[in-house]
């Protein structure tokens, strides 16, 4: 499979996504310069974490207008798939591609520690591999991290059943202690209607390899896998 | 335009002697302009030249057969880490703008150690700070520190590396004088390694970066004086303000520019910005260099020659390309989108030329200004409060009645509790690379091909991983107490504390931050440390390759405690011997290596201690004594126990000696959010020497060791340490719910659940 991983002025993490993806799950994955207008023969994007355009004005608001985000649009119209890391779940929420905003952690400082995440529903493209009941240990690291929205769509996410994962416990429950920035009901990430575009705060692509600490992220790049896999096969089929 | 005439007055206000006045008359054969004047001042501070300091730098050891680029040659020194890869890494401070503006301040001396690392043509990946400020109560205090940690984690983490080691101390000599030591360090292949030369005759000048403004005007001559109530008001201006995503910008464009070839030289703009990298680099090649500043990017109006010349404006490179290799940094810097600018050439007239609108501003002869600065042979005079140091006695001091308290009280203060309130506002993860995060002895990174300049893909030659292990250590009161022996001691801590990760030293890099050098007992505190640092360089094959002086840090209030801090890095030759401090399973065998306690002393381990300090309010007594060749071979001992797999943690004894360290092995380990793993220990210390309860808890004799191992391994392990020359003593178990520790008739016991709180939440607390 080929993975466009976009690059933007000061994106940080868009190597990490690529290592991840290229050496330790052994597909193929390629930056793709901000400026490009074409994703090329990219299966899947990844719109990785960093610090685009320095976080000027509002995170991710100037990302959303680089030419290669009209080809994500694209893309995703097309019912791509599409993955957005911290500051890329920031950029997708920006260029309407996924519901809510997020906005400055409660503490207003920058957080970065492992957070255990649950995964609240494995019927999507990003969660399928994920056992249902095993908390996943990923690192966050933001300052601007908080998941909000107004309650309708808080309600729409909830009956779409688009939340994907939430923050809690080691003992799996979505507390006020559990969240680390005051996301709106503890909200780590969340898929768009159509369940091929996903965003979620934490970092999996520091959580795919045993030697950091934990390779529960690595379920998240597996589920798309499976995704792809089985959509190509139904292709040739 | 007209620049003002020079008066005594002025050359004083540039904090110019009359004699390095007459000595700038000499060079020239006339008298400066005001440019000049400006010039000679930043070049000649002690930021800049090191006049008080060189004699004694020169005595540190600067060389190992892994030494590819040393101290004094560039703007980082550079190590060979093997498979033709190698690290450039360097310490710096920034006190005196943090002191005025934390956030920029701090932020700022991040910005220019990252840019000293790139421009060695290595990858900037990691970073670390060492962080010292007055007694948290303080309101003030709070403030500069939570302002110092939001500076640093803004910048570090825009410009995206793991901030990922540090140490914080908190004492009342450092109210009105904070310390921000900021390290980083870079990975290159040995053929990426760039000079700041400016090679070539006719070769074109560019400046990169952000344009100029009047920000940091002379920051390097503010640094070099004490801070005073006015010198802070007069010198707001001083402080810089940094931009990270510039920066970062900045940072790729070069290390994709310096992968075409077309770069002779490069050098960044830091203390004295376009002033001190047009002489120096001049001077390094024994070339000379004329610029034009009308060329220069301006973002203020009407700015002088003076202005452009000392501004210390942030994220600037000159570059000296190739000549007909231009377009090359056309094309790169307009990818980035990047402002550059064409401003000058290679000449070969050894001197540095500066013009405005074709007007001669400055002409100066490049090697006297970079290397004939002053140099000066202050005195050293041993200082008068040592006499009661020394007569400090026990006799003095009654055994602790409350050891249980004690042990609470000293995992309470801000200097020995945990640091996550600092780190967690730090990405140490960012980059994919940090093995052993903030919370351990050292971090320990691991490099892989993307931590090369040049972006993978390229069809690099493929190596192994390397894992270094990093740590910044410093004990001002020892060297308060004891300047040759604290200066051992430091170095000596840095590399135990790599030893623990199970990595061996390479290299340091050392900031030492003193008060004002004219002062003789602050001089004799400057040169007998550095006589304690150079030889226990020399003992751990550990040489310095670069580092910074910080002097002056004297205000109103008084000097600081001499303050040298040691940036100490190692390789770890496989993963497998990656350590940490934490016991890890029930039933594992507690052992101390080292001596429990020093037979030739008299305070048993409490001379400058932590538990004096805090507990009796004292800072006084001799400290430990160092005993390096002792200690090298602790840390051999404890490398080949790693190495035969037989440590399962090891955590050295420092503040709070072996209690804290004890207790620390019980309750630093954190696997998530609101999660940590806590597992109790049963000690029996023996009473040999001494049955003061004090001395065995928490005096802190040197060279000691806490590791675990497994029960079937313990045999094994206190023979092979026994063979080795080390004492080695079984202590006890990990397990149960608590601490406990025996120590002559009685048992302490401390739940760990309310140890861990006091830890982890001291400073968390007191921030709210």
């Amino acid at each position: 499979m080929n993975f466009a991983v976009l690059q933007f002025p000061a994106s940080n993490c868009d190597q990490d996504a690529v290592h991840v993806l290229r050496n330790v799950l052994g597909h193929s994955a390629r930056l793709l310069w901000h400026k490009e207008t074409s994703l090329g023969d990219a299966d899947a994007v990844i719109v990785p974490g960093g610090f685009s355009y320095g976080d000027y004005l509002r995170t991710g608001a100037i990302a959303r207008f680089s030419p290669v985000m009209q080809a994500v649009c694209a893309f995703a119209e097309q019912g791509g798939l599409v993955l957005g890391i911290c500051n890329g779940f920031q950029i997708l929420c920006e260029a309407g591609l996924l519901p809510g905003a997020l906005v400055r952690n409660r503490s207003l400082q920058f957080r970065c520690e492992h957070v255990h995440l649950k995964t609240v529903t494995t019927a999507s493209p990003f969660t399928s591999q994920a056992p249902p009941r095993q908390l996943l240990r990923i690192p966050i690291a933001h300052g601007e991290g908080c998941y909000f929205a107004d309650p309708e769509t808080i309600a729409a996410l909830k009956a779409g059943n688009q939340i994907l994962w939430q923050y809690v416990t080691a003992q799996g429950e979505p507390t006020p202690a559990a969240n680390p920035n005051g996301s709106l009901e503890n909200i780590a990430g969340v898929c768009n209607a159509r369940r091929n575009v996903a965003g979620l705060m934490p970092h999996p692509e520091r959580a795919s390899e045993e030697t950091l600490g934990s390779a529960d992220g690595r379920l998240i790049f597996q589920s798309m896998l499976h995704a792809l896999q089985h959509r190509a096969g139904a292709m040739v089929a | 335009m007209t620049e003002p005439p020079i008066t005594y007055e002025l050359i004083l206000k540039h904090n110019l002697t009359a004699e390095e006045y007459h000595r700038i008359k000499q060079i020239l054969g006339r008298e400066p302009t005001y440019t000049e004047l400006g010039i000679f001042s930043v070049m000649w501070s002690e930021h800049c030249s090191y006049k008080n300091t060189k004699p004694l730098l020169k005595t540190f050891p600067t060389r190992s057969e892994r030494i590819l680029v040393g101290a004094g040659e560039e703007n980082a020194g550079i190590i060979d880490i093997g498979d033709g890869l190698a690290i450039a890494f360097k310490i710096e401070s920034h006190n005196h703008p943090s002191a005025v503006e934390p956030f920029q301040g701090a932020a700022t001396g991040v910005g220019g150690i990252i840019r000293d690392v790139f421009t060695m043509g290595a990858r900037p990946v990691c970073a670390m700070d060492s962080l010292r400020f007055g007694e948290l109560e303080e309101p003030e205090v709070r403030r500069l520190f939570s302002g110092v940690v939001a500076g640093i984690a803004h910048y570090g983490n825009c410009f995206g590396i793991p901030t990922l080691a540090g140490e914080v101390c908190f004492d009342k000599s450092y109210e009105g004088n904070p310390l921000v030591n900021v390290f980083c360090l870079g990975v290159l292949r040995h053929d990426q390694i760039a000079r700041g030369r400016a090679c070539g005759i006719g070769n074109p000048v560019f400046y990169v970066g952000p344009a100029t403004g009047r920000d940091g005007l002379a920051g390097a001559a503010f640094a070099s004086q004490d801070l005073t109530e006015e010198s802070a008001d007069q010198q707001r201006g001083a402080v810089q303000v940094g931009d990270p995503f510039m920066e970062k910008l900045v940072c790729e464009a070069c290390l994709e520019l310096l992968a075409t070839g077309a770069v002779a030289g490069i050098q960044d703009m830091g203390a004295a910005g376009l002033t001190c990298s047009t002489c120096e680099t001049a001077a390094r090649a024994g070339t000379g260099i004329e610029i034009e500043l009308s060329q220069v990017p301006q973002r203020a109006p009407h700015m002088t020659p003076y202005e452009i010349m000392l501004s210390e404006s942030q994220e600037r490179m000159l570059i000296i390309v190739l000549k007909g290799r231009e377009a090359e940094v056309k094309r790169i810097f307009d990818k980035w989108d990047l402002p550059w600018s064409e401003i000058g050439c290679v000449t070969d007239t050894g001197r540095m030329v500066v013009k405005h609108h074709g007007q001669v501003v400055a002409d100066i002869p490049a090697n006297q200004i970079a290397n004939e600065s002053p140099v000066y042979q202050r005195q050293a005079e041993e200082p008068t409060y040592l006499t009661a140091v020394r007569q400090f006695s026990l006799a003095s001091l009654p055994d602790t009645q409350f050891p249980t308290g004690h042990l609470k009280a000293l995992l309470s203060r801000p200097s020995i509790a945990s640091k996550n309130w600092v780190y967690r506002q730090y990405d140490h993860m960012v980059r994919d690379g940090t093995v052993v995060c903030p919370g351990s002895d050292a971090a320990v990174l691991r490099i892989k091909a993307d931590a090369l300049p040049a972006p993978p893909g390229n069809h690099a030659p493929e190596f192994p991983e390397k894992f270094l292990a990093l740590t910044v250590d410093g004990n001002a009161t020892y060297v308060y107490l004891d300047p040759y022996e604290g200066g051992k001691t430091v170095v000596a801590e840095a590399a135990r504390n790599l030893a623990c990760a199970g990595a061996v030293p390479l290299g340091i890099s050392d900031n030492l931050n003193f008060g004002n050098p004219h002062n003789p007992q602050i001089f004799w505190q400057l040169k007998e440390s550095v006589r304690g640092l150079a030889e226990a360089c020399r003992v751990f094959h550990a040489p310095v390759t670069g580092g910074n002086v910080s002097l002056y840090n004297q205000s109103p209030y008084g000097a600081i405690d001499p303050t040298p801090t040691v940036a100490m890095v190692g390789l770890i030759d496989r993963p497998e011997h990656i350590t940490t401090q934490w016991f890890k399973d029930e039933g594992d065998v507690i052992i101390l290596l080292g001596d429990l306690l020093d037979a030739n002393d008299p305070l048993l381990g409490l001379g400058g201690s932590a538990y004096l300090q805090h507990v009796h309010n004292l800072k006084t007594g001799v400290p430990p004594r160092c005993d390096l060749p002792k200690e090298k071979a602790t840390h051999d001992a404890l490398l080949a126990l790693i190495r035969a797999g037989l440590v399962k943690s090891a955590h050295d004894c420092s503040e709070g000696g072996l209690a804290v360290a004890l207790a620390e092995s019980c309750i630093s380990r954190q696997i998530a959010r609101g999660t940590p793993r806590l597992v109790g220990a049963q000690v029996e210390l023996p009473t040999v020497r001494t049955a003061r309860r004090d001395a065995l808890l928490f005096g802190e004799t040197q060279g000691r060791i806490v590791i675990s191992v497994a029960p079937a391994n313990t045999a094994k392990v206190l023979e092979q340490a026994q063979a080795a020359g080390v004492t080695a003593t079984r202590l006890g178990t990990v397990g149960g719910e608590d601490l406990e520790i025996r120590v002559g008739e009685g048992k302490l016991a401390w739940g760990l659940s309310e140890l861990r709180d006091a830890w982890w939440n001291s400073i968390v607390r007191k921030m709210r």
